[in-house]
Order: structure tokens, then C-alpha cells, then sequence
């Protein structure tokens, strides 16, 4: 039965990405009108440290999709395909976020230090408009992130209290 | 008989051996810039005044007499976005309401060597005057001089960034200046 559970590794990538996407989705949506303060510039070197971060783990993550196969699922043929395409969609924007995010930094000319010690290349030349135009490629891909985490929880939460069919168990601690 | 060919030197070309001492005054401003560095949250930012003003009198052979006052228009600063432009234009910051000019007067140049001086001088900001030195590389032509160099000030010593901003965690306190300026020769001179 131990086939029926994603490995530790998987577990672990999904919760921690988990976590700080509920970081930085908010963080990002609140800092963005914030009158200028060390607060706010504090909140923005946060919010990207934490995009960097989850754009390496997303790396990490599809490289472990690859070289494994998620525990085979009962599920109807448009479940099946519904949640192909979620997931697909959600590693997708999981790396377009954080790489519009990074060459928007670029654009305005503020390069990226991870944490404040790990300074990444600046990907483009500062340009004002590209800057703009990648702030709002930034903003409309959060949202459809949002949406599309809000259709992954509310799937889960449906085969765990509806169809109580145990799919969420495949990625829960201390179950196997 | 023979004819003795007399062959007679004049001095006619003293003229040209003659030291012309070159004093470069003529500030081209367009070429010429005033850039500041600092670092926030770790990531290494810059920025630009756009409009200063400067006097400035050298002549390698006369350093006694040379003189650099720069004027800077503290509400031309370009700090790469309009929110931050509009802070430092604010009280916390450079308050260029009632201090709308920084301002360079040096009292002192000495050579280093080769085409390196250093230079001394009161840096007035915000109201507050305090001694600063910096290194310039000079690079001299018939035509014209440049001069190169940076220094570091303290901001908070200026109270330049006060209140929540005094964090120097966010805001570093070192603020670097460079300086790149082209001054023409004297046209008079020549």
C-alpha cells in the first residue's frame, strides 16, 4: 500500500512550496500599494527572495516529476484530465511567476540579491516601459495562480469529504 | 677669393619654447556627471543629479591657485523611480524646501603623483557643513581636463534620511559620489 503515497521528497517540495506561495501571493498583492517606507522595501526583498526561492524548488520539483510517477489514481477520465492540466498549468506559473518577477526587477534597474547575499544576473537592460509591461504580466499570472490553487484545494477538499475516496492522504504526513 | 657663407641663428623661435601654463575653467556640463551609489537590502542601487553647477579653475602648474565650488540642485535627483524621487525631495530626507542646493567649496589640492590629486573641502548638505577629501584622476589634453573620482559620505552625519529611515539595515549609511567632470581650457589664454 506504500505505492499509494508520494515519496517524502514530493511531500516535502509540495508543502514548503505550499507555504510560500501563501507568503507571497498576499505579500505581493498588499506590498504593491504601500506608500514608500523601509517597510515596504523590506516587504519587496522578502517577497522576491521568497519568488526565487520557489522557482528553484518548482525546478527541483518538475525534475522529481520526471524521474518519478505520482501514485496511480482511480479517477474518472475528466478528473483524470482536469487535474493533468491543473498540475501542468500550476508548474508552469510556479516558473513564469517568479521569472516575470525577476525580469521586471531587471527592467526597473534593481537587480536581485537572494536573501540580500546571492546577487543574480540582471536578465534585461533597465527599460521603463518593459518594466511596466512586466509588472502587469506579473500581476495577471498571480491571479490565475490564485484560481487555479483555489480549483487544487478545492479538488482535494471534494475527494476528502465528498467522494472520501483518501486522494489527500497520498500527500499528508504521518499516514503510510 | 673665396666667400664665407655666414650662416645667422636667430632667436626667432624662442616663442614657441616658452612654458604656457594651461588653466582649464570652462565646465561643460552636459558632459559631465554626478552619480551616487549606495546599497538597499543588500542590492548595490544607483542614482544621478541632473542639474548642478560648477566653477572651477586648474592648472597643474599653479595648484595654490586652484579652485573647484560645485552647486548641486538637490531636486534633480534621479534615483531610478518617481516614488523614491518625491521621498528624498521630503523632510526626512534632503528637505530641498528649505535646503535646495548641496554645495562642494574646496580649500586644498595637492598632487599624488603622475595624474592623481587629492582634493579637500567643505561638503555642505542639508544645512550641515563637514570636511571631505576624494582622490581625482586628472586627464589633461590641449583642449580640455577631466576629472574623475568618488568619495564616501556618511548620510546619517548629514541627517540625510531621518526618522524611520535612520534603519541603515534598509537604507545603507554610505553613500558614495562620483564625480566625472569636463572642463574646457581657458579660451582667453591662448
Amino acid at each position: 500500500m506504500t505505492m499509494r503515497h508520494y515519496t517524502l521528497t514530493a511531500k516535502v517540495l509540495h508543502w514548503l512550496m505550499a507555504l510560500l506561495i501563501f507568503t507571497a501571493l498576499p505579500l505581493g498583492f498588499y506590498m504593491h500599494d504601500l506608500k514608500l517606507s523601509p517597510a515596504k522595501l523590506q516587504l519587496y526583498s522578502y517577497h522576491k527572495w521568497i519568488g526565487v526561492s520557489l522557482l528553484l524548488l518548482c525546478l527541483v520539483r518538475i525534475l522529481w516529476r520526471i524521474t518519478h510517477r505520482p501514485p496511480a489514481l482511480l479517477l474518472e477520465r475528466w478528473q483524470h484530465t482536469a487535474s493533468n492540466v491543473v498540475h501542468r498549468l500550476l508548474y508552469l506559473l510556479l516558473l513564469a511567476i517568479p521569472l516575470s518577477g525577476w525580469l521586471m526587477s531587471s527592467a526597473k534597474g534593481v537587480q536581485t540579491v537572494w536573501f540580500g547575499i546571492i546577487p543574480l544576473p540582471n536578465l534585461v537592460e533597465k527599460n521603463k516601459v518593459l518594466g511596466i509591461l512586466l509588472g502587469q504580466i506579473h500581476e495577471s499570472l498571480s491571479y490565475i495562480l490564485l484560481i487555479l490553487v483555489i480549483l487544487h484545494i478545492a479538488a482535494a477538499l471534494k475527494h476528502q469529504f465528498i467522494d472520501r475516496d483518501k486522494l489527500l492522504s497520498r500527500m499528508l504526513f504521518g499516514v503510510n | 677669393m673665396t666667400f664665407k657663407i655666414i650662416t645667422l641663428l636667430t632667436a626667432g623661435l624662442t616663442a614657441a619654447t616658452m612654458a604656457q601654463a594651461v588653466e582649464y575653467n570652462q565646465i561643460i556640463v552636459p558632459q559631465s556627471a554626478l552619480n551616487f551609489a549606495y546599497k538597499q537590502m543588500g542590492v548595490a542601487m544607483e542614482g544621478k543629479f541632473k542639474k548642478f553647477s560648477a566653477q572651477i579653475s586648474f592648472d597643474p602648474a599653479k595648484l595654490a591657485n586652484a579652485v573647484a565650488h560645485i552647486d548641486v540642485d538637490l531636486a534633480s535627483i534621479d534615483t531610478g523611480s518617481i516614488d523614491a524621487d518625491e521621498e528624498v525631495a521630503g523632510k526626512l530626507w534632503f528637505n530641498t524646501k528649505a535646503y535646495p542646493t548641496a554645495s562642494f567649496v574646496s580649500n586644498g589640492i595637492k598632487s599624488l603623483g603622475g595624474n592623481q590629486y587629492l582634493a579637500t573641502g567643505r561638503l555642505s548638505i542639508k544645512g550641515k557643513t563637514l570636511n571631505v577629501s576624494t582622490p581625482i584622476t586628472v586627464q589633461s589634453d590641449a583642449k580640455k581636463s577631466v576629472f574623475d573620482g568618488s568619495f564616501i559620505i556618511s548620510r546619517t552625519t548629514y541627517a540625510i534620511g531621518e526618522g524611520e529611515w535612520r534603519d541603515l539595515g534598509t537604507v545603507a549609511d554610505q553613500i558614495q559620489i562620483k564625480f566625472h567632470l569636463v572642463v574646457n581650457a581657458s579660451a582667453a589664454k591662448i
